[in-house]
């Protein structure tokens, strides 16, 4: 596998494997030409990113959220849920109740 | 009558209607006919027709026209937040900031044109074409809330709800000559936001002065259970007073405001010149250091992306939206629709994000982010510690020529330099238009410690009564 290192590299070039190996993590279909715009363009955006690897952060704790808020959740009563049809009205195939999708597994029948 | 109704700001439209003076009816049918005469393309979607019974409803913004940038969900309206991917998408429910600011009696004039969900600084990367500026139709708005900004400018809304997630905002308002108020992360839910970026994306305000955007603010803020981030804002919001600076301690980034080669002449004179006044109002100057904000650019292009590459996967084909068939199998079905939906812009994002998230480099990227956050919010601290407000220019330059920067993606993040800080923060910040430079608007951004919007907007106004900064030469050009 490509994505392996575990470090910052300054000047970081992302090849177009890379970018096809992201690309099907993210579920995003690249044309050939769009992957290698797509590599030059990120690896410029990361060559400037890769400027924090130089600061000194040892000891400094990750902010997640930058307001303290510990157990902000609603009481655990049900209420009220968007009726099926309406749920399913902007649906690209609702089917007898439900979501229709292509078979996981490739074409079903 | 027409002319005088665009020339009010909300505030004043909210009296004249509740005094009697104007009825609502007139007002709503004024803005949208404006609106729909006009070409900026501020708007993805306008009212038809103003509510049958608009005469009737009550509270404090009664009647007054509200402009909604398209993100927020609006129940049985288009929503696309500027993506092919939604297009034609109608929510089942409402976001409750808008919500609110129906139930105060505001009535929704239309839905504003902005950066395809939100990730963009010009307005240009969105699926129904680009926003035009109404100071100079042949330069950008500013973005991500660029439809909102040319609307409220441009005279087609009395004011609008923008979001800002790393000055989306803020950097419209200057550009367009605005206030835009980017309230403390959290005092407005989030409930009905298309997401960008959960732990930065925050709902505010673009009006054509201060006291609109207290107004406005006043009837956003809450807690609401169905976002357990939000919270309540400790401080009930006033109407903005105070005719001085006196006592107020101002702190001038310098080294900050090193870090941009664009550094426009005539925004540094701007700006240079309101310090001065701010002085004369009372106020105290001195440069402070923000150590580590240099960086957060660099670490907000991480934090950003990551989040929203998690928060669009919804966008798969399945529940609501665009789909296109894969004949294949469900995972052909995601990665064409996805393909097909997004726009260029969002795909970079999202493979950025997906890369900094992917195994073997979370900690790299995204820890190391999340440590550089940790250090931007400790330095604000420390400055507030000595000074009550933290000033720079709102952008670096001025609004710039449509297509400018969309060739270069870099060059187009590094217009959020001077914003981006406090969005890691999650303080609040307002940018106040302080002048022109070569005919078009200068934004100054004040910064405050989380929670402090009143006394931000108390010495926003105290500067905006002695500039007395003139918009209304951007509310000329269409024809009634």
């Amino acid at each position: 596998m490509p994505l392996r290192r575990r470090s910052l590299r300054i000047g970081c070039v992302l090849s177009p494997e890379q970018v096809n190996h992201v690309a099907q993590l993210a579920r995003l279909e690249l044309t050939e030409s769009e992957t290698e715009v797509m590599a030059g363009e990120l690896s410029k955006v990361l060559g400037y990113i890769e400027q924090i690897s130089e600061l000194d952060l040892t000891g400094v704790e990750p902010t997640s959220h930058v307001i303290d808020l510990v157990n902000a959740l609603r009481a655990d009563v049900p209420h009220k849920s968007l009726p099926v049809a309406v749920a399913l009205a902007s649906a690209p195939e609702p089917v007898q109740g439900g979501f229709g999708v292509p078979s996981p597994g490739g074409t079903a029948e | 009558m027409s002319a005088d109704i665009i020339s009010l700001s909300a505030t004043e439209l909210a009296a004249a209607i509740a005094a009697g003076e104007l009825s609502a009816q007139e007002v709503f049918e004024t803005y949208r006919s404006r609106s729909a005469a006009d070409d900026c393309n501020a708007y993805t979607w306008l009212a038809d027709t103003a509510p049958a019974d608009i005469d009737q409803h009550t509270g404090p913004l009664a009647g007054v026209p509200l402009a909604v940038k398209d993100l927020f969900c609006t129940d049985g309206v288009p929503s696309q937040a500027g993506s092919k991917i939604l297009a034609d998408y109608r929510p089942p429910y409402t976001a409750t900031v808008v919500t609110k600011l129906l139930d105060a009696g505001a009535t929704l004039l239309g839905k504003t044109n902005q950066d395809e969900f939100a990730m963009g600084s010009s307005t240009e990367t969105c699926a129904f074409g680009p926003v035009l500026n109404p100071w100079d139709r042949t330069r950008v708005p500013g973005g991500s809330s660029g439809g909102s900004a040319a609307a409220v400018a441009g005279g087609l809304a009395p004011w609008a709800l923008g979001t800002d997630t790393g000055g989306s905002i803020r950097q419209p308002a200057a550009f367009c000559g605005l206030v835009g108020l980017k309230p403390t992360y959290g005092t407005c839910s989030r409930y009905g936001m298309i997401a960008f970026a959960s732990s930065l994306d925050q709902a505010g305000t673009l009006t054509r002065d201060v006291k609109d955007a207290a107004l406005l603010y006043a009837h956003m803020v809450g807690r609401d259970e169905n976002d357990s981030t939000s919270l309540q804002h400790p401080e009930q919001m006033r109407v903005p007073s105070r005719e001085d600076l006196r006592g107020i301690r101002i702190g001038v980034p310098e080294s900050l405001l090193q870090t941009d080669s664009g550094f426009d002449a005539g925004v540094r004179e701007a700006f240079e010149r309101t310090l001065k006044l701010a002085e004369q109002l009372g106020a105290t100057l001195e440069p402070c250091e923000l150590p580590h904000a240099p960086h957060a650019l660099a670490a907000y292009y991480i934090i950003a992306p990551a989040e929203a590459s998690a928060n669009l996967a919804r966008f798969d084909g399945v529940r609501y939206g665009l789909r296109v068939a894969g004949d294949e199998d469900l995972t052909t079905m995601y990665s064409r629709t996805r393909a097909q939906g997004f726009g260029a812009e969002v795909k970079r994002r999202i493979m950025l994000g997906t890369y900094a998230l992917s195994s073997g480099y979370y900690d790299a990227y995204y820890g190391t982010a999340q440590r550089v956050r940790t250090k931007v919010a400790d330095d604000f601290r420390q400055a507030f510690d000595r000074f009550d407000f933290v000033a720079t220019p709102t952008t670096p330059g001025v609004a710039f020529e449509l297509g400018a920067k969309t060739a270069d993606p870099l060059s187009m993040y590094l217009n959020d330099v001077w914003t981006v800080p406090m969005s890691l923060a999650g303080i609040p910040a307002i940018s106040l238009p302080v002048g022109l430079s070569e005919g078009l608007p200068v934004g100054l951004q004040l910064a405050g410690p989380a929670f402090s919007e009143n006394r931000l907007l108390d010495a926003a106004y105290a500067l905006e009564q002695t500039i007395g900064f003139d918009g209304s030469s951007a509310r000329e050009e269409v024809a009634a």
